[in-house]
């Protein structure tokens, strides 16, 4: 998923309008203020096996999740400290037993919940009963248009046909509906038709997100790398439909960090506005940060506060606001627009955490990362390696995650 | 269907938050927000007070009116005003409104 709430996304409020955008008002980047949204990722067990998988490569097993009890606990306190809205997600979510109780759990303290789901566990009983249970907004991911493509990227035979079915009764029970549709090499040639699904299914939102090469997408990259002609096409596809859906299907694009040339303001900044509560309980910076070796993430069932851990852990501070950066970004004009980009793909790409995004033209890995890129989009080089707990399967001839 | 999306906003449109929108106050840090899919606005007074009078009973009409009275203001000017922010909210899909049953 993408950043969450960051500015680029929450700046389309026109002044004129009577309505700024919180953020623009109150920047968190002095205070540290508690963030308006958190992802809770209940569970890292999923039926699906996406080889872009934004989970560690290191999954939690099913035995060391929060419990209910420990859930509903967190839910409370983030509630009490001002947090407005919470992400359910995964893994899959809808895999925990304990889902409704939870979404009623939030409801009841006063959160605006979200499910971020791939839907197929879902039966229309169940997502009724989240309705019901006050749940506000359903995301569903899409992995193309057509089981063909769709069911072998998921690695889960009738994927896609279970996934539409979810998503018209998420409009049934008159849920907004937002598609995520993850791009890469392999799936890029169905964008148009994706973009018409989206509208077909009656969501207000698609986000198409181009895959971000950590964890196991950085294992995947030669298989999922999209040419530099595919991003040029997709830009313009976005482009042109924005224009055209206005007022029928807003589309939120994240670019891809290869061939950009300035880095992404990465999780709105390090620590600045956004936390993620991993299924064992882990208080983390974003979703992949533990992918990064040599940081010690508090927990929720330490004795410290959620509060006190977003404030004075060791792991958000690390590379929080500026004062941490080195050259070229220290002297930037851009250090407080992109905070340095993404301190995962620093690490994934150059080893430290703490040098500037590759991303960015100024990093000294730039030519080299975009190099990289485009020889591997001109291999063809398709095989997927699937997303498991077994530490990932090989996709065969004959067998697509199976 | 009783509800619309996508609506035109004018002086007779009877609006009203979609249940995927909400209008809240915000304790922690004392202002009104609008929480809605993956975003938080912040609305100014004026603006949470025209949403305030978003009931889907009240027309857009009716609140220029009670608007205008209130602030001893030129109607036509806050109808204008009321209808931009409005259409503003319904482009995002942040905004719903009641309409007869054809059928």
């Amino acid at each position: 998923m993408s950043d969450i709430l960051a500015g680029s996304k929450t700046t389309g409020a026109a002044p004129s309008d009577g309505l700024a955008v919180l953020e623009s008002q109150r920047s968190t980047a002095e205070t540290f203020g508690i963030p308006l949204a958190v992802l809770a990722e209940l569970t890292h067990r999923c039926p699906l096996q996406c080889p872009y998988c934004s989970n560690p490569i290191e999954l939690d097993r099913g035995g060391s999740e929060l419990t209910t009890e420990e859930w509903k606990k967190v839910l409370s306190e983030l509630a009490e400290i001002g947090v407005l809205q919470i992400h359910f997600s995964g893994g899959e979510p809808t895999a925990r037993k304990d889902l409704v109780e939870l979404v009623q759990h939030a409801t009841d303290v006063g959160l605006y919940s979200n499910l971020i789901t791939s839907a197929v566990l879902l039966t229309k009983e169940r997502l009724s009963a989240l309705a019901d249970a006050g749940l506000c907004h359903v995301q569903i991911s899409f992995q193309g248009n057509e089981p063909m493509v769709a069911d072998r990227v998921a690695g889960l035979k009738n994927a896609h046909e279970k996934k539409i079915e979810a998503a018209k009764w998420t409009r049934e029970l008159d849920l907004p509906l937002t598609v995520n549709a993850v791009m890469h090499r392999q799936n890029l040639h169905q964008l148009s038709d994706i973009i018409q699904m989206a509208v077909d299914l009656d969501a207000d939102r698609l986000e198409v997100a181009n895959v971000q090469y950590y964890g196991w997408a950085l294992k995947n990259r030669a298989a999922l790398m999209p040419t530099i002609e595919q991003i040029e096409e997709t830009s313009r596809i976005v482009e042109e439909a924005a224009v055209r859906l206005k007022g029928i299907l807003a589309i939120d694009y994240v670019v891809p960090d290869y061939y950009a040339l300035r880095p992404k303001k990465c999780m709105g900044g390090w620590g600045r506005q956004f936390f993620n509560i991993s299924p064992a309980g882990k208080v983390l910076p974003c979703h992949a940060a533990e992918s990064i070796t040599g940081l010690e993430f508090e927990s929720v069932r330490s004795n410290h506060s959620i509060a006190w851990i977003w404030q004075n852990s060791e792991a958000f501070n690390r590379y929080r606001g500026t004062g941490w950066m080195p050259e070229p970004c220290k002297s930037c004009e851009f250090r407080e627009i992109d905070f340095g980009g993404c301190r995962c793909q620093a690490f994934a790409l150059t080893g430290d955490a703490g040098n500037t995004d590759p991303a960015c033209t100024l990093s000294p890995m730039h030519e080299k990362i975009f190099k990289d890129a485009e020889r591997e989009a001109a291999a063809h080089q398709d095989r997927f390696l699937y997303r498991n707990f077994a530490g990932g399967t090989l996709e065969t001839e004959g067998e697509h995650g199976a | 269907m009783a509800a619309s999306r996508n609506i035109s906003v004018s002086e007779a449109s009877r609006p009203k938050l979609p249940r995927h929108t909400r209008l809240k106050f915000d304790e922690t840090r004392q202002v009104w927000v609008i929480l809605a899919p993956e975003r938080v606005l912040a609305p100014d007074e004026i603006a949470v007070e025209v949403l305030q009078l978003c009931d889907g009973v009240r027309s857009v009409g009716d609140m220029a009116d009670q608007l205008a009275a209130k602030y001893a203001a030129p109607r036509e000017a806050i109808l204008a005003d009321v209808i931009a922010m409005l259409q503003d909210l319904a482009d995002k899909g942040f905004l719903t409104e009641v309409r007869e049953k054809t059928s």
